[in-house]
């Protein structure tokens, strides 16, 4: 049977499409097989082997090689409209091809057991489905349109036997995988349910892997997707077992991409980053470099013999003590900073003077001292400036003569003091953090430090920012901060009683000339002082830095002896009217001499100066006075009773009870008086003109009387 | 600046020079640790120290879980001996308002002020000048409070605001970006927020609502109360205060380490006239 129906289709095969005919033979012999379906299955199961040509086609005969072109022209040609369900049953079949596909790959051991089921379904399915069209078949064969028929069950016969036999193989495949799980008892509870829906499970297939694809969208961004990251996750999870995971899966999940991004994919984005902290890394290295740049031993031994270093970490370990200071390495850094700038420059003496906070940045600040005749610069710079003022002056005094001049003049200019004197004593250096450049700062005048004092700024940073201010501050920011450092030193800088002396030849000199003593030593003698009683007692503590005078120096100068001096060809009388007008000046500016006691400090609204406390109370014994300034907060000093130290940080500002007031505006100046010389008389009237030609008339009269000469007579005339 | 990172905060703190004894470190990190089982905190945070003429005040806050739920001030003369401050009020704070000067460091001080108060005595009206006590202890909550809500400073992200309302610490906090951290945009006011119920919509738009739920320091008025510095070349970003000269926070980028720290004599800077002008 299989072999004769099979011969007979290859017969027929190529006249088929061209000749009606021969068709009509092959439908009468086809037709045997049509009634009983269980026999075409099974005759045909050797032709259906030979029917999938793309999957087996080695089984295949040559001569059987025709046979699938053949059901390919056939069902082209006339299948679609005489057979609607065919369409229906075919995705289905599809769809089921490859969901079981699919299902092998997507189901680890957990998983499988899902599509499984819906397979069995499918399949259920698959089976009624042949029957349905099945049943139409016999109907229409029972109306006798043979010809029709006879190729539609023909093809009808291949397409289920496609079907059943693909649903055959991959029950196969299946049941392969249910032995190898055991999971069989699932297939069974599954299958009793009826085919009530045909169409949701394909709806849940496409949801599913709708939602799965998203899942695989890779990022645009990092190049990963959410599901291999998901699966990632979850096996790190299940490989580290962390507790309460669900507490930490946010970080489980940067951990993971972390680890992702640990190697570099893309060496092309491999850009270095210049961040600024390895400038200063590179800066800060010369610090620690400096060191090694010395030479022999003997040079060392100089060194150290001659040693300008202040001690910076012992004193910071005083003052951590006192709970000021600055951090461990930030202290050591600036150590390493004094050092640099000791090597720099012909330093006697150098002392860590404190750091001053701005907005952009801060400043720290050194306080150092030249050795003698070594801090030549400086004058020349001083020079430079009063050839300046000059010739100002000059161009002043060019003006002309007819006009009345301007009689004011600026009040007097007060000098500044010399180097190494007053508040010029000591010359400071500033740098922004340790490893950058010392600037030095120039030396103050008196009239900075006046207007300082009325002025309240904030420091930026940068040296050259201008001051803008009320009171018209002459300098920019580099001279308001020495003028801030002369007045914070001059307040705050103290020691304990004891510690320094006037020194005994100088001091006696210049008591004479100054009226007040201005250089001191220190006492080789001095024994230290007990730590409790300098805290008990503010009279222990000396200020050791001349008090600034209100007129900005701290040595008197008298601006009116300088007036004689300079002004001599002025008249007198002015001179004698400025005296009248400015009798300030004729009282010397006295304040508290050198080496007076901080007990004798103004208070300031009963708020005392000076707050004065043991670092520790637990261990008495061993604890360090505290000295901290009220009146510039931030500044504090120590004494162990032996040795002590000042130290200033903070942002420069003087402690006020009340809000900064601006200085009131200067009185606004008199007009001229209204006198004499101001107004004017009337103009002369007629009569009062008739008059005075009579007065003359009568005085010609009289002159002719007196007889004249004629010369003067024509002199009168023309007056006339 | 948290009390279990205290020695670390101190230390990155410590440009402004504002640091701690030995000593007092070591009793604080004892004593609060005690504080915070105590009184049963979810974390407690060392607030700073308040300069006396006598003694200074050491000042610590307890938070319970959330974070922006009113908090417990603490205040300790001698870093061992806390003692629970009151609440704040509007009428503490109108009643110390008149105070001025430094404190003294004694709880029980009491400042004495003369106001003019009228009595009507029959038709006549005296102006009769009546002295108003005023005790420290109440300034100082006053004073911390005002403080508190001027200038106490959180970075972006360090909180998060949970569906359900409190706002907890956000544990994958990995700190501010270099770019971040250079701009008063990404810190916020550590307090319930105020200015932002005020925002238009289109302010409001790009705001992340779990992030985005406090004041941010741009806004702050006067422009330039605040100081922003890279120090240590850029590994720290230090805020300090102009209005409430003494207040540091600090914050090293890229990692959770942040706090503030207020070290200072109270004294409020009226520092308008003060700023450079730009």
């Amino acid at each position: 049977m299989e072999d004769l129906t099979s011969l007979k289709q290859e017969d027929n095969q190529e006249p088929e499409e061209a000749e009606q005919p021969w068709e009509e033979i092959t439908a009468a012999s086809s037709q045997d097989p049509v009634p009983g379906l269980p026999e075409p299955l099974e005759s045909e199961q050797g032709p259906e082997t030979g029917l999938q040509p793309g999957s087996s086609p080695p089984q295949s005969s040559q001569s059987r090689t025709s046979t699938p072109l053949n059901d390919l022209t056939g069902l082209g040609a006339s299948s679609p409209p005489s057979f609607p369900q065919e369409p229906t049953s075919t995705p289905s079949t599809l769809a089921l091809a490859r969901q079981d596909l699919w299902s092998p790959w997507k189901s680890d051991k957990t998983t499988s057991v899902i599509p499984e089921a819906r397979t069995a379904h499918s399949n259920h399915l698959e089976q009624s489905s042949d029957k349905g069209e099945s049943a139409p078949h016999q109907k229409c064969q029972s109306e006798g349109n043979t010809f029709q028929q006879s190729q539609q069950t023909k093809h009808h016969l291949h397409e289920p036997k496609d079907a059943s036999h693909n649903n055959s193989k991959l029950k196969e495949l299946r049941l392969d995988i249910f032995q190898e799980e055991d999971s069989n008892s699932n297939y069974d509870l599954d299958h009793p349910e009826p085919g009530t829906s045909e169409v949701t499970p394909n709806m849940l297939e496409i949801a599913i892997q709708n939602a799965k694809a998203y899942l695989l969208k890779t990022s645009s961004k990092s190049g990963l997707n959410l599901y291999d990251h998901l699966s990632n996750m979850l096996t790190k999870i299940l490989d580290e077992r962390p507790e309460n995971a669900v507490d930490i899966i946010e970080n489980i999940s940067q951990d993971v991409k972390m680890a992702h991004f640990s190697k570099k994919l893309d060496t092309l984005q491999n850009e270095y980053e210049m961040l600024p902290i390895y400038e200063t890394a590179e800066k800060q290295k010369a610090l620690f470099l400096q060191g090694n740049l010395e030479g022999a031993d003997q040079e060392l031994e100089d060194e150290i013999a001659e040693n300008s270093l202040p001690n910076v970490m012992e004193s910071a370990f005083y003052f951590e003590q006192a709970g000021v200071g600055l951090g461990t390495d930030e202290t050591y850094r600036i150590f390493l900073a004094l050092k640099q700038l000791t090597d720099a420059h012909p330093i006697q003496r150098c002392r860590f003077w404190g750091k001053i906070l701005g907005l952009e940045m801060n400043y720290i600040v050194a306080e150092v001292e030249f050795r003698e005749g070594e801090d030549e610069e400086e004058m020349e710079e001083e020079d430079v400036t009063e050839e300046r003022d000059n010739g100002d002056s000059e161009a002043d005094e060019d003006d002309e003569d007819e006009l009345p001049k301007s009689l004011y003049k600026a009040p007097q200019a007060i000098p500044k003091e010399e180097s190494r004197t007053g508040a010029n004593k000591y010359v400071y250096f500033v740098c922004n953090e340790p490893g950058g450049p010392w600037v030095k700062l120039p030396s103050v005048t008196p009239a900075q430090i006046v207007i300082a004092r009325k002025i309240k700024k904030f420091f930026t940073g940068r040296l050259d920012t201008p001051i803008i201010s009320y009171p018209p501050f002459p300098g920019n920011e580099s001279n308001y901060l020495r003028a801030q450092i002369a007045r914070i030193s001059a307040g705050t800088h103290v020691s304990p009683l004891g510690f320094y002396q006037f020194g005994e030849e100088e001091g006696e000199e210049e008591e004479e000339v100054e009226g007040g003593r201005e250089s001191f030593e220190e006492n080789p003698d001095f024994e230290g002082i007990q730590v409790t009683d300098l805290v008990e007692s503010l009279s222990n503590w000396v200020h050791h830095v001349q008090h600034i005078l209100p007129q900005g120096r701290c040595n008197w100068f008298n601006p009116v002896q300088k007036n004689e001096e300079e002004e001599e060809e002025e008249d007198e009388e002015k001179e004698e009217e400025e005296k009248g007008e400015e009798p300030d000046y004729i009282g010397q500016e006295v304040g508290p001499p050198l080496l007076t006691p901080i007990s004798e400090d103004l208070e300031i609204q009963n708020i005392p100066p000076w707050t004065t406390r043991l670092s520790s109370n637990l261990i008495p014994q061993y604890a360090i006075a505290v000295l901290r300034s009220n009146l510039w907060p931030g500044a504090y000093a120590f004494s162990n009773g032996k040795k002590f130290e000042n130290f200033y940080i903070g942002w420069g500002h003087k402690y006020s009870p009340d809000s900064y007031t601006p200085p009131v505006p200067p009185p606004v100046y008199q007009e001229y008086p209204s006198g004499p010389e101001i107004t004017e008389m009337d103009d002369p009237s007629v009569e009062e003109e008739q008059a005075f030609r009579a007065a003359q008339a009568a005085a010609e009269l009289a002159a002719e009387e007196n007889e004249e000469t004629e010369e003067d007579e024509d002199e009168e005339d023309e007056y006339d | 600046m948290d009390a279990e990172s205290l020695l670390l905060s101190l230390e990155l703190a410590s440009g402004s020079g504002q640091g701690l004894s030995p000593d007092r470190r070591a009793s604080l990190l004892t004593s609060l640790m005690l504080v915070k089982r105590d009184y049963r905190y979810d974390r407690v945070l060392f607030w700073g120290r308040i300069l006396g003429l006598v003694a200074d005040y050491y000042i610590a806050q307890g938070l319970s879980e959330d974070q922006l739920a009113p908090r417990k001030t603490l205040y300790s003369l001698n870093c061992m001996e806390w003692s629970l401050l009151p609440p704040a009020t509007d009428e503490m704070m109108v009643q110390t308002s008149v105070v001025k000067g430094r404190f003294t460091g004694d709880p029980s001080h009491e400042y004495e002020h003369t106001e003019l108060q009228k009595v009507n005595d029959g038709e006549k009206v005296f102006e009769e000048e009546v002295v108003v006590q005023i005790k420290e202890e109440t300034r100082l909550v006053s004073i911390i409070d005002q403080i508190d809500k001027a200038v106490s400073v959180i970075p972006r992200g360090a909180l998060f605001k949970t569906p359900f309302g409190p706002v907890h610490v956000n544990r994958t906090f990995e700190g501010l970006s270099l770019s971040q951290a250079k701009k008063l945009s990404s810190y916020f006011h550590f307090r319930e927020p105020v200015e932002l119920k005020n925002k238009t919509l289109l302010e409001k738009a790009d705001l992340d609502p779990s992030l985005d739920f406090l004041d941010s320091l741009e806004h702050d008025i006067p422009k330039g109360s605040w100081s922003i510095q890279m120090e240590r070349g850029n590994a720290l970003v230090v805020l300090r205060s102009l209005l409430w000269p003494g207040l540091t926070f600090f914050h090293a980028p890229r990692t959770k380490n942040c706090g503030y720290i207020y070290v200072g004599t109270v004294n409020l800077v009226c520092f308008l006239l003060l700023l450079p002008l730009i």
